[in-house]
C-alpha cells in the first residue's frame, strides 16, 4: 500500500496525488492516441459512441450523483443539442460557433427546466422530467418547419480549419474525444471547487445546505443547466455521428439507457461515466458477435458431444432465432439494470476499488469492509 | 439597541401555538440558553430564526436589521450559524468536505474561473483549508479530518455539526440541544468549547438544552419556554427555582 | 353537445384504465414508498397470460380471467421477492430504477414470447352497445368503467378498514418501527404485489377488446398513468380514481377540439402544471421535514 505524506495544502487539491497517477493517465491518453491507428474502423467508430455516452455519462452524474436530482430526460437535452446542429449549419454557420450555441442553448433550456424542478424532490421529479423528455419528442415531430417532423434532417459534415471532418474520420474520432477530456476536467474542477462541493451538501440534506448559507435554489438550478449544456455538446457530436436525426431517436429508452451508465460505471465518481459508456456501447458489437458466432459454435459444440448433423443444424437453427430475436436487446439491458442495482450497487468503478483493495490488503481483505448496512425506510415524503 | 431581538414571535400551526408572542434580546457576546419542557416550542424559535419556518408574526432583528423577511441562506451571510437537534450533516461526504461547506459564505469565485480552476480559486480554496484546520484544531477533530460521516459514532459527529458551524465564522450560532445523546465526558468537553467560543471567539450563543447541569455551567442567562409562552428569564439559579417553571417540569 | 357527451364517455373510460393502472402504483406507493415502474408491464403481461388461458387453451372467458389474474398475483409475489426485496430500504430512486429494468425486460421477452403482432381476446362485452337516446355507448367501455369503481372501492375498503391495509399504511411510514410493532414487514410487501399485479390483469384483460394487447401496450398505458397517480396525490385511491378520469377525459377533448399532436402531450402538460402549482397533487398531503 502506498501512504502519502501530506505536508501542504496543495497535497489535497491536486489532479494527480501521486507520480503513480501521471503515469496511468499519461499511458491511457498515449492509448487513446493511437487507438485509431491498430483498431479496425468499427471499433474506432464504437469508441465514438463510447466518448459521447461518457459525456452524457458525466453531465448526469454532474446532476444526479453528486446534486441528487433524478433525471429521465436527458434524451431530450441531446435532442435539442443535435438538433440546433442540424438547424444552424443550414445557415452556414461554422462548427466552433453552432457547437458552442448548442451547449449554451440546451444549458438555457436546462435552467429553465430547473426551476420548476425546484419544488419536486424524487419521484415526482422523475415523472417531471419523463414528462418534458415526451413533451420535446413530440414538438420535434410537429414544429416542421424546423425539424422537418418525422422526415428528419440530414447533418452535414463538420467543415473546420478549411478542411472536412468525415464522422468516421480519426479527425472525428480526436474531436469526440477532446470534447470527453475538457468536459471531464472542467467536471473534476467544479467538483473539487464550492460548487460541487455545495452540489453535494444539497443532495445529503437540503435543510443543512440551506443553513450553511447555500441558495439551494440557484444551485440546482445550476446544476440542471450545466448537466444539460454538457449533454447539448454531445448532441452536437451526437448528430455529426449518425450524420442523420429524427425525433424518434431520442425517446425514453435512450433516456434509460444514459442512467445505465452511470448506474452500471458507478454512480459515485466520474470513472464510473467513462467505464459504464465503455460497457452499455459494448453491448452492441456483443449483439452482433452472439448472432454471427455462436450459434455455428453452438452447433460445433455439440457435433463435437456427438449429436447427429441434423440434430446440430436444428440447435443453430433455434439458438440463432433466439440471438437474432427482436427483443434481446432491450431483455439484455432489463437484466443488467436490474443485476447491476442488485449485485453490483457501486457499479464496475466499485468493482475494481475492491480488486485494488483485494490486493493491496492480501491476504487480509474482508468482504465486509464494502458491505452496506441494513438500511430501512424512512419515509422519504417528509423533506 | 440589542445585538439580537425577536419582538413578538409566534408560530401556529392551525390552531395549535407552537410559539406565541415571544419576546426576547440576546446582547453581544452573551450566553442564552432556552430550557422548557419537550413540545414547549424551543425549536420552533430555532427554525423560525433561521428563517425554515415563516412566522404567524412578529419581527426579528440582527445587528439593527431586520430579518424576519430574508431567504434562509441569507441568514447564514449575516453570520447566524446553527446546529441541529438530530444532527444533519452531508452523509456520503468527509469531514473536511463538511467543514468546507461551512465556508460556503465565505466564497466568491464565480462558475468559471472554478470549471477552469483559475489561481484565485485555488488560493481562496488554501485559504479556507486553513481556516478549516484552525476549527479542527479547535474542537480536535484531527484523527477524524478524511473520514465519511456515515462511518463515524454519534458524539463525533456532534462535534463535526458544531466545527461546521464555526467554518462559517459566525457572529451569532445557534446550537440545538449541543449535548443529547452525548457522554458526560463529551458533554463537559462540549461546556468548554461553548465557554471557549464565546470568550477566545467572541461569539454570541443562543442554545437550547434540556441538560441543566450544562446551561447552569456557560449559561449568562436563562430563558424558560412552556407551551409557546415564556415563563421566566433571567440568572440560571433564578429561572430554575421560579414558580412556574418547577410548576412546568413537575406537570403540576 | 351529443359530440361532446360522446367524448366525456370515451375520455371517462378511458380514464378509468389509466385510474386502474394508477391504482396500481397507488397501492405500491402506499405501502413502500416506492413507485413500480413496471405496472404497465404488469398489466400488459397479464392480458398475455388471459388470452394465452382464453385464446390459445380455449377457456372460458371468466375461467381465464381468473386464471390469468392469480397466475399474475403469483408473478407479482415473485417478481418483489426477486427484485424488491433484496434492496427493500435503499433510496427511492434505485427502487425505481430496478423496476424500469424490471419493466424493459418484461416487455422484450414478452416480445419475444408471444410475437409483437396485435393479440385479441374475445369477451362478452366485445360487440355489445347500449344505446341511450342518440348516444351510442360500448360494452366494453362501460364494463371498463364498472369494474373500476368496483376495484377502487373495494381496495379504498380495504385499505382503510382491514388490519392489514392499516399495517401496509405503517410500514409505508416507518419500516423499522413497523417491524418492531409486529407487523411482518416483508410478508406486506408481497401481498402488495400480489394484489397490485392482481389489478394490473384485471386491468390488462379490461382493456383487451379496446386496445389489443402487445407488448407495448403497458409502456404507452403506463406512461400516461403517471399523471393520473400524479394528479391524484400518489398516495390516494379515489385520487388515482379521479385522476385517471381527469387525464382521459383531458386526453380525449384535446384530440377532439385541438389541433393534432395535442392529443398525446395534454396530459403530460396538464401533469407539469400542477406539480408546479400544487406538487402534492389534487388529493395528497405536504408535510414538512422535521429539524
Amino acid at each position: 500500500m502506498k501512504f502519502l505524506f501530506k505536508t501542504d495544502y496543495e497535497d489535497d487539491i491536486r489532479l494527480f496525488p501521486h507520480s503513480g497517477y501521471l503515469w496511468t493517465y499519461g499511458t491511457l491518453l498515449i492509448l487513446i492516441a493511437a487507438a485509431p491507428h491498430f483498431l479496425s474502423s468499427y471499433l474506432v467508430s464504437q469508441l465514438v459512441f463510447v466518448s459521447i455516452y461518457a459525456i452524457v455519462g458525466v453531465a448526469l452524474l454532474i446532476l444526479t450523483g453528486f446534486t441528487g436530482q433524478a433525471s429521465l430526460g436527458h434524451a431530450a437535452f441531446l435532442a435539442i443539442g443535435a438538433y440546433t446542429t442540424a438547424y444552424l449549419q443550414q445557415f452556414g454557420v461554422p462548427f466552433p460557433v453552432y457547437f458552442l450555441t448548442a451547449g449554451l442553448l440546451t444549458g438555457i433550456i436546462g435552467a429553465i427546466v430547473g426551476f420548476p424542478a425546484l419544488r419536486l424532490h424524487g419521484i415526482y421529479l422523475v415523472i417531471a422530467t419523463i414528462s418534458f423528455a415526451l413533451i420535446v419528442e413530440e414538438i420535434l415531430a410537429r414544429w416542421e418547419s424546423v425539424t422537418h417532423g418525422n422526415e428528419g434532417l440530414r447533418v452535414k459534415t463538420i467543415q473546420m480549419l478549411g478542411t472536412t471532418v468525415p464522422r468516421d474520420s480519426p479527425g472525428f474520432y480526436y474531436l469526440c474525444m477532446g470534447v470527453l477530456i475538457f468536459v471531464i476536467l472542467g467536471a473534476i474542477n467544479l467538483l473539487r471547487s464550492p460548487t460541487g462541493r455545495a452540489f453535494v451538501a444539497i443532495r445529503d440534506s437540503e435543510t443543512a445546505a440551506k443553513s450553511m448559507g447555500i441558495n439551494v435554489s440557484l444551485y440546482k438550478v445550476k446544476s440542471f443547466a450545466i448537466s444539460a449544456a454538457i449533454t447539448g455538446l454531445a448532441g452536437c457530436l451526437f448528430a455529426h455521428k449518425l450524420s442523420f436525426i429524427s425525433p424518434e431517436m431520442f425517446t425514453l429508452q435512450l433516456s434509460i439507457e444514459f442512467i445505465m451508465v452511470i448506474l452500471i460505471g458507478g454512480a459515485f465518481s466520474l470513472h464510473g461515466a467513462v467505464l459504464g459508456a465503455i460497457f452499455i456501447v459494448m453491448v452492441d458489437p456483443f449483439l452482433t458477435f452472439l448472432k454471427d458466432d455462436i450459434p455455428g459454435a453452438i452447433a460445433n459444440l455439440s457435433l463435437l458431444l456427438g449429436a447427429g448433423a441434423e440434430r446440430a443444424a436444428a440447435i443453430e437453427k433455434s439458438s440463432a432465432a433466439f440471438a437474432s430475436a427482436n427483443g434481446l436487446k432491450g431483455a439484455i439491458y432489463g437484466f443488467l439494470i436490474m443485476a447491476f442495482i442488485l449485485f453490483e450497487p457501486l457499479g464496475l468503478y466499485g468493482r475494481w476499488l475492491k480488486i485494488k483493495l483485494f490486493f493491496q490488503l492480501f491476504p487480509l481483505y474482508k468482504r465486509a469492509t464494502f458491505k452496506r448496512q441494513k438500511i430501512y425506510v424512512k419515509s422519504e415524503r417528509n423533506r | 439597541m440589542s445585538y439580537f431581538r425577536a419582538e413578538n414571535l409566534s408560530l401556529h400551526f392551525g390552531g395549535l401555538k407552537a410559539v406565541d408572542s415571544v419576546n426576547f434580546a440576546l446582547e453581544k457576546g452573551e450566553i442564552l440558553s432556552i430550557i422548557g419542557p419537550n413540545g414547549a416550542g424551543k425549536s420552533s424559535i430555532f427554525n423560525l430564526i433561521s428563517r425554515l419556518y415563516n412566522p404567524t408574526s412578529g419581527r426579528l432583528f440582527f445587528e439593527d436589521q431586520e430579518i424576519t423577511q430574508e431567504p434562509p441562506y441569507s441568514i447564514a451571510k449575516l453570520g447566524i450559524a446553527r446546529t441541529f437537534q438530530n444532527i444533519e450533516l452531508f452523509e456520503n461526504a468527509s469531514v473536511l468536505n463538511n467543514l468546507l461547506v461551512g465556508r460556503h459564505r465565505h466564497c466568491t469565485s464565480s462558475l468559471w474561473q472554478e470549471i477552469l480552476y483559475m489561481p484565485s480559486v485555488r488560493r481562496d480554496e488554501k485559504i479556507h483549508r486553513h481556516k478549516v484546520e484552525q476549527v479542527i484544531e479547535f474542537l480536535d477533530l484531527e484523527p477524524y479530518r478524511d473520514r465519511v460521516i456515515s462511518g463515524l459514532p454519534y458524539g463525533v459527529r456532534k462535534v463535526v455539526e458544531l466545527a461546521r458551524a464555526l467554518c462559517t465564522e459566525p457572529k451569532l450560532i445557534l446550537l440545538d440541544e449541543p449535548s443529547s445523546g452525548l457522554n458526560v465526558e463529551e458533554t463537559t468537553d462540549m461546556s468548554f468549547w461553548i465557554r471557549d467560543m464565546q470568550s477566545e471567539l467572541g461569539i454570541t450563543v443562543l442554545m437550547v438544552e434540556h441538560d441543566m447541569s450544562l446551561v447552569s455551567r456557560v449559561s449568562d442567562r436563562v430563558i424558560a419556554l412552556n407551551y409557546g409562552k415564556v415563563l421566566a428569564m433571567g440568572q440560571p439559579a433564578e429561572v430554575q427555582s421560579h414558580p412556574d417553571v418547577v410548576a412546568a417540569y413537575l406537570g403540576a | 353537445m351529443l359530440d361532446f357527451v360522446q367524448q366525456l364517455v370515451s375520455g371517462i373510460a378511458l380514464g378509468c384504465v389509466y385510474g386502474l393502472i394508477a391504482l396500481g402504483f397507488v397501492l405500491i406507493y402506499k405501502a413502500t414508498e416506492v413507485v413500480n415502474f413496471a405496472q404497465g408491464d404488469l398489466m400488459m403481461l397479464g392480458g398475455f397470460f388471459a388470452f394465452t388461458f382464453i385464446g390459445i387453451l380455449g377457456l372460458n372467458y371468466w375461467i381465464g380471467f381468473l386464471g390469468a389474474v392469480i397466475a399474475m398475483a403469483a408473478f407479482g409475489m415473485l417478481a418483489e421477492r426477486l427484485v424488491v426485496r433484496p434492496i427493500l430500504g435503499y433510496p427511492q430512486f434505485t427502487i425505481v430504477m430496478a423496476t424500469i429494468g424490471l419493466g424493459f425486460f418484461l416487455r422484450s421477452v414478452a416480445g419475444m414470447i408471444w410475437g409483437t403482432d396485435d393479440l385479441k381476446i374475445d369477451t362478452p362485452f366485445s360487440q355489445g352497445v347500449l344505446r341511450l337516446g342518440g348516444l351510442v355507448l360500448a360494452h366494453d367501455k362501460l364494463s371498463v368503467i364498472a369494474a373500476t369503481l368496483l376495484l377502487c372501492l373495494l381496495l379504498y375498503l380495504f385499505f382503510n378498514k382491514t388490519t392489514l391495509g392499516t399495517a401496509m399504511r405503517a410500514s409505508s411510514e416507518n419500516m423499522l418501527a413497523a417491524y418492531y410493532m409486529g407487523i411482518p414487514v416483508k410478508r406486506v410487501v408481497s401481498i402488495v404485489w400480489a394484489i397490485s399485479a392482481a389489478v394490473a390483469t384485471a386491468a390488462g384483460v379490461l382493456l383487451a377488446p379496446i386496445t389489443f394487447i402487445h407488448s407495448n401496450v403497458g409502456l404507452v398505458l403506463g406512461l400516461k398513468a403517471f399523471p393520473a397517480a400524479v394528479l391524484g396525490g400518489f398516495g390516494s385511491i379515489p385520487g388515482a380514481l379521479v385522476g385517471g378520469v381527469l387525464i382521459g377525459v383531458i386526453e380525449s377533448m384535446a384530440g377532439f377540439y385541438l389541433p393534432q399532436g395535442w392529443k398525446d402531450v395534454a396530459p403530460y402538460i396538464v401533469l407539469l402544471s400542477v406539480l408546479l402549482l400544487k406538487p402534492e397533487g389534487i388529493f395528497g398531503l405536504h408535510v414538512r421535514k422535521k429539524v
